[in-house]
This record gives C-alpha cells, sequence and structure tokens, in this order.
C-alpha cells in the first residue's frame, strides 16, 4: 500500500510537471487526466474511496470533457486535418499512455493482493459517514453549492449566448 | 502495515500546489491558466482528504465535496470567458486583454 502510494504520487507530480510545460492543450490535457487518476489512486490508498470515486467521475469525467469540449470548439489552428493525423503518431500518445498503465497495473496489484478494509491505516471514512456528515453538519454548504451552482449556469448561459449581436453587426446598436 | 504519514501527504499536496502556482505565473495562454487553476484546487483538495483521513473524521472529504463544486462553477464561467475573448480578439493570449478600457 505504501508503495502504491509513493508511486501514484511520482506519478501525479510527473504528469502535472508535464501540463504545466507543455505547449499543446490536447497532450496537456491528457497528462492532465493521467494525473487526476494518480490523485484519485492516492485517495483510495488514504482509504477515502468516496473522494477517489468523485475525483475520476466529477473531475476526470465531467469537468475534463469541458475543457475538451472547448478545445474543440475553438479549433486552434486552421490545419487541423494535419493535427488530427499528427495524433495517431506514437509520440504524442505513448507518454500518457505509459503512465497511465503504471496506474492500472497499481490497481490490479491492489485488488488482487488483499482485502480493502485493513487497506490503510485505521483512519477509513466510509462514504456513510460522508453522507450524514453532509447532510447534518453541512446542510447550509448544500444550499450555497446549489446556489453556487445555479449562478454559473446563469453566468455560462449568459456569457455564452451573446452570439447574434456579434454576428448581426447594426441591429441593435 | 504501516500507515502513510501526514507530512507526506502534506508534502505531496503542496508540490503539486507549486507546480500549479508555477503554471498561473508563467504561462500565458488562458487556457493554461485555467487548467494551472485547477491543479491548484486540486492539490487543496488532497491536503483536505489526507487530513481526514488522518484524522478519521469525514470533514475533510465534505469539504474535497465543495471543492469539486467550487472547481465545476469555476470551469464553466471561465470556459465561457475564453471562448467570448476568443471571439472578439482571435487569441488566448491573456496579455492582449491587460488594459481595460474606459
Amino acid at each position: 500500500m505504501n508503495t502504491a502510494f509513493y508511486i501514484a504520487s511520482a506519478v501525479a507530480v510527473f504528469a502535472t510537471a508535464k501540463v504545466v510545460t507543455h505547449t499543446n492543450p490536447v497532450h496537456a490535457l491528457l497528462y492532465f487526466i493521467v494525473s487526476l487518476l494518480a490523485v484519485a489512486l492516492i485517495f483510495f490508498c488514504l482509504g477515502a474511496q468516496l473522494a477517489a470515486l468523485f475525483e475520476v467521475i466529477i473531475y476526470a469525467g465531467a469537468i475534463m470533457v469541458l475543457f475538451v469540449f472547448m478545445i474543440m470548439m475553438l479549433n486552434l489552428g486552421t490545419d487541423t486535418a494535419l493535427r488530427e493525423a499528427q495524433l495517431f503518431s506514437p509520440g504524442i500518445w505513448i507518454g500518457p499512455s505509459v503512465l497511465s498503465g503504471l496506474l492500472l497495473f497499481e490497481l490490479a496489484v491492489l485488488f488482487i493482493q488483499g482485502e480493502p478494509q485493513s487497506a490503510s491505516n485505521a483512519a477509513m471514512v466510509s462514504p456513510k459517514d460522508v453522507a450524514l456528515s453532509l447532510f447534518n453538519t453541512y446542510f447550509l454548504g448544500v444550499e450555497l453549492a446549489s446556489m453556487l451552482l445555479l449562478a454559473a449556469l446563469v453566468g455560462g448561459f449568459h456569457l455564452g449566448k451573446r452570439d447574434q449581436a456579434e454576428e448581426l453587426p447594426g441591429e441593435v446598436k | 502495515m504501516a500507515s502513510i504519514p501526514l507530512e507526506v501527504s502534506l508534502f505531496l499536496s503542496g508540490l503539486l500546489f507549486s507546480l500549479g502556482l508555477l503554471g498561473v505565473l508563467v504561462r500565458r495562454n488562458i487556457l493554461f491558466i485555467l487548467m494551472s487553476l485547477e491543479i491548484m484546487m486540486n492539490a487543496a483538495g488532497l491536503a483536505f482528504v489526507a487530513a481526514s483521513s488522518h484524522w478519521g473524521v469525514a470533514d475533510g472529504q465534505v469539504m474535497f465535496i465543495f471543492i469539486v463544486t467550487v472547481a465545476a462553477a469555476e470551469v464553466s464561467v471561465g470556459l465561457a470567458l475564453v471562448l467570448q475573448l476568443y471571439r472578439r480578439i482571435h487569441t488566448l493570449d491573456s496579455d492582449a486583454v491587460s488594459v481595460m478600457r474606459g
């Protein structure tokens, strides 16, 4: 379990350094997803399964898809066909796939070698505890989070929508 | 089985946070700045979860859920702003919008 933690943290730091230093947004995004998966494995090693699942489902699943949408929508550069062809060359995906293969290997070893109950130290927080704390103690926080998400929805809609005014000049001005 | 000491987790969290801060300071592409902000939030969440697991309380994971919520809201508004920026001046350079009009 300790070696799994240290390998996953090394993968996380390496992938994050690649995110910060890369020039191509798509490649940086690939490394960022690998970094998030590594942090999810760290959460598993720390005995926080709910946080790990949230990391995979919401962070690596939903938020990164937003980034991918945006990069596709902006359509950076005119030579997109060339870039698509370039995406199949192994020099680009070999780094992230080696790192995520390492993480997969670690996860398989952890699943094979034993019961997850004794995985970490005694401080193992079950999802039931988290849910009880979330909806009892932090109920006001849940309400505030819902307000925040509503504000983000309205703000994103408003900022992303003002398209007709740009395309039809002299209409409302 | 020996447990992972809290200091190691906090050091890792600080390292990831520093990398994200470095990205915000160095990069000028606004997409990379947003990604670095995400890295920093993720590092803060890692610190919360490490502390929660160290003391065996659920509050840290609750805070992590709130951090994920804030990150989702920030990304949706930030990417809408990036879209507007690209529509108006056709660049993603954050230095191009460093001057206010008014």
